[in-house]
């Protein structure tokens, strides 16, 4: 197993006015190779709980074990510890630097003490994995598309090789065709390379279309963790904290509430067209 | 005459080489015609890059024309004593809450923009409160703008707008950082701008789902306008749209595969309620079909 939380709690400001608890005694297990799905709204402790995991954030209470080994004992690397889990943060074009693409990707695996030669692989390889072709490889970051600057920052996380990738909201102010792109990528990276993947987003849709597990946060606590088909049937507790299931989801609960015998454990349009013919009896 | 209108307007902008000589010259918007009238809602869609935001930025003199013209209220952009009028008339909320917050307390911030129009201190209160009011926060007037939710510091920005007074606000994105009920908010506190105090909206987004109410919606790509319509007839085209780089709502995709497998729906479904009445009526005369067989 890859990452075991136990008992988590982290407070920020303590001791002064602004004290406030942004996880709770948190557990979880997240296995490795899973494609895990983050969702609770502002506030609700998602981005807290990215940050215990490679150590950005220090819990006031509680542990975390990387392959069976806590974080927070003396002696752990740290270093080790956030080469192994990659974090993209919000926005992480705003991130990008160097005067090339390549030079930015190139930065983090420089970092880890690589000779130029591995360093240089190591950017090509993450640069193909995101779809960023030769062309723009000596381009400056800032001559490229919103898409592709976000791109090129995820791939300058991918060639640390991370055994966990975790995106915050990585599909934000994109355009559709956008989203659907860099969530391809990311899905195949997951297929092709078994990584970890935790996506942390706002978007229903994408999460139910995506991930295989979904963590609700509220309050600082898990709420729901389960598969999606499961976790979107609580819509109605969901819509309260400030989040709702994706929209085919209604259409078949509403169908239910007018007498018809129809599977309502749907979250993609697939699923929905399936039960819909079905219960029509095509 | 509308409150805005473009006629063949162009906006092109030079790159530089390092050397400082121009590279090549890119034409942002090119040859766009618009007419928005006083009081509408408009929608505007297109993918990254295809010059949405620069369009929006012309609306208040942000960026002027290159080419042909564009009218705000009657005044003309191109002319420097009209930009100052222009910016009261029209403005702007732009994606990132925290980049246009400027204030420490709430109040102070919605203030901000009177206060830089000489409009007297009695009267910059008086619009404080009214138009945190109708943005809905109202309560939150003494609070530090940081503590507030993105959805929140959104209603704040416009609510600055707002005291302003203008007659067309201009959203660019303003729900691409929010979480969904940050959404839902901040476009039910723009409809309500629209319906209750008759200000022009103009609105540009990445969801779908955001724009099936507007009066009218443009599809921009590569700077020009390459579709435009009522919401019904944009989201009819769904293979179109995906040339774009856009999409349609959920509930219209679902609607749009039960086609193609053969339901009888009609050309374009909006909302979820629309699908299961349509799925209803289906249903019924199904029934009624199999019933007279027998």
């Amino acid at each position: 197993m890859a990452i075991r939380i136990e008992n988590l709690s982290y407070v920020y400001s303590e001791g002064n006015a602004f004290e406030k608890k942004a996880l709770d005694q948190i557990n979880l297990i997240i296995p490795d190779g899973q494609f895990i799905g983050v969702i609770g709204h502002t506030g609700s402790g998602k981005s807290t709980l990215i940050q215990q995991l490679n150590g950005l954030l220090k819990g006031t209470s509680g542990k975390i074990f990387y392959n069976d080994q806590c974080i927070y004992d003396e002696g752990f690397e740290m270093k080790k510890l956030r080469e192994k889990v990659g974090l993209v943060f919000q926005y992480p074009e705003y991130q990008l630097f160097e005067a090339t693409v390549l030079e930015d990707v190139c930065f983090g695996p420089k970092n880890e003490g690589l000779s130029p030669e591995e360093v240089k692989e190591r950017a090509i390889e993450a640069l193909n994995q995101v779809g960023l072709s030769e062309e723009y490889y000596e381009k400056s970051p800032f001559e490229l598309s919103g898409g592709q600057k976000r791109r090129a920052a995820i791939a300058g996380i991918l060639a640390m090789h991370p055994e966990v990738l975790i995106l915050d909201e990585p599909t934000a102010g994109l355009d559709p065709k956008g989203r659907d792109e860099i969530l391809d990528q990311i899905k195949k990276l997951h297929t092709e390379r078994g990584i970890t993947v935790i996506l942390v987003s706002h978007s229903m849709e994408d999460v139910a279309n995506y991930v295989e597990r979904i963590i609700v946060m509220n309050k600082g606590c898990v709420m729901f963790d389960g598969i999606p088909r499961e976790v979107f049937q609580h819509y109605r507790e969901l819509e309260k904290i400030g989040l709702a299931a994706p929209q085919v989801t209604y259409v078949t609960k509403g169908l239910e509430e007018r007498g018809w015998k129809i599977d309502t454990m749907v979250t993609t349009v697939k699923e929905a067209k399936n039960a819909i013919l079905k219960s029509l009896g095509k | 005459m509308g409150i805005i209108e473009a006629a063949k307007l162009v906006f092109e902008y030079a790159k530089y080489s390092e050397e400082g000589s121009i590279e090549s010259v890119v034409r942002a918007i090119d040859g766009v015609d618009l007419d928005v009238k006083a009081g509408q809602f408009i929608a505007i869609l297109g993918h990254n890059g295809s010059g949405k935001s620069t369009l929006a930025k012309q609306m208040n003199a942000i960026l002027t024309p290159t080419e042909g013209t564009l009218y705000v209220d009657g005044k003309d952009t191109r002319k420097e004593e009209n930009i100052w009028p222009i910016r009261q008339t029209a403005g702007m909320v732009f994606q990132n809450p925290d980049n246009q917050i400027i204030g420490t307390v709430v109040e102070e911030d919605v203030g901000f923009g009177p206060e830089n129009m000489g409009i007297p201190t009695e009267e910059i209160w008086s619009r404080v409160e009214h138009s945190l009011k109708s943005v809905g926060m109202w309560e939150y007037r003494k609070n530090s703008p940081n503590k507030l939710s993105g959805g929140q510091k959104q209603r704040v920005a416009i609510a600055g707008v707002v005291a302003m007074h203008p007659k067309c606000i201009v959203l660019d994105e303003p729900t691409a950082m929010l979480d969904p009920n940050g959404r839902k908010e901040v476009i039910r506190t723009a409809w309500e701008l629209n319906k209750k105090e008759g200000v022009t909206v103009i609105l540009i987004t990445h969801y779908m789902e955001e724009v099936i109410d507007a009066d009218k919606v443009f599809v921009m790509d590569k700077g020009k306008i390459v579709m435009q319509g009522t919401p019904r007839e944009i989201f009819a085209q769904v293979e179109e749209l995906k040339k774009y780089r856009l999409a349609v709502p959920q509930v219209t995709l679902l609607a749009y595969e039960l086609r193609k497998a053969g339901l009888n729906l009609p050309d374009c479904v909006l909302r979820v309620e629309e699908l299961i009445e349509e799925l209803e009526k289906l249903k019924c005369q199904e029934e009624e079909k199999r019933g007279n067989q027998n």
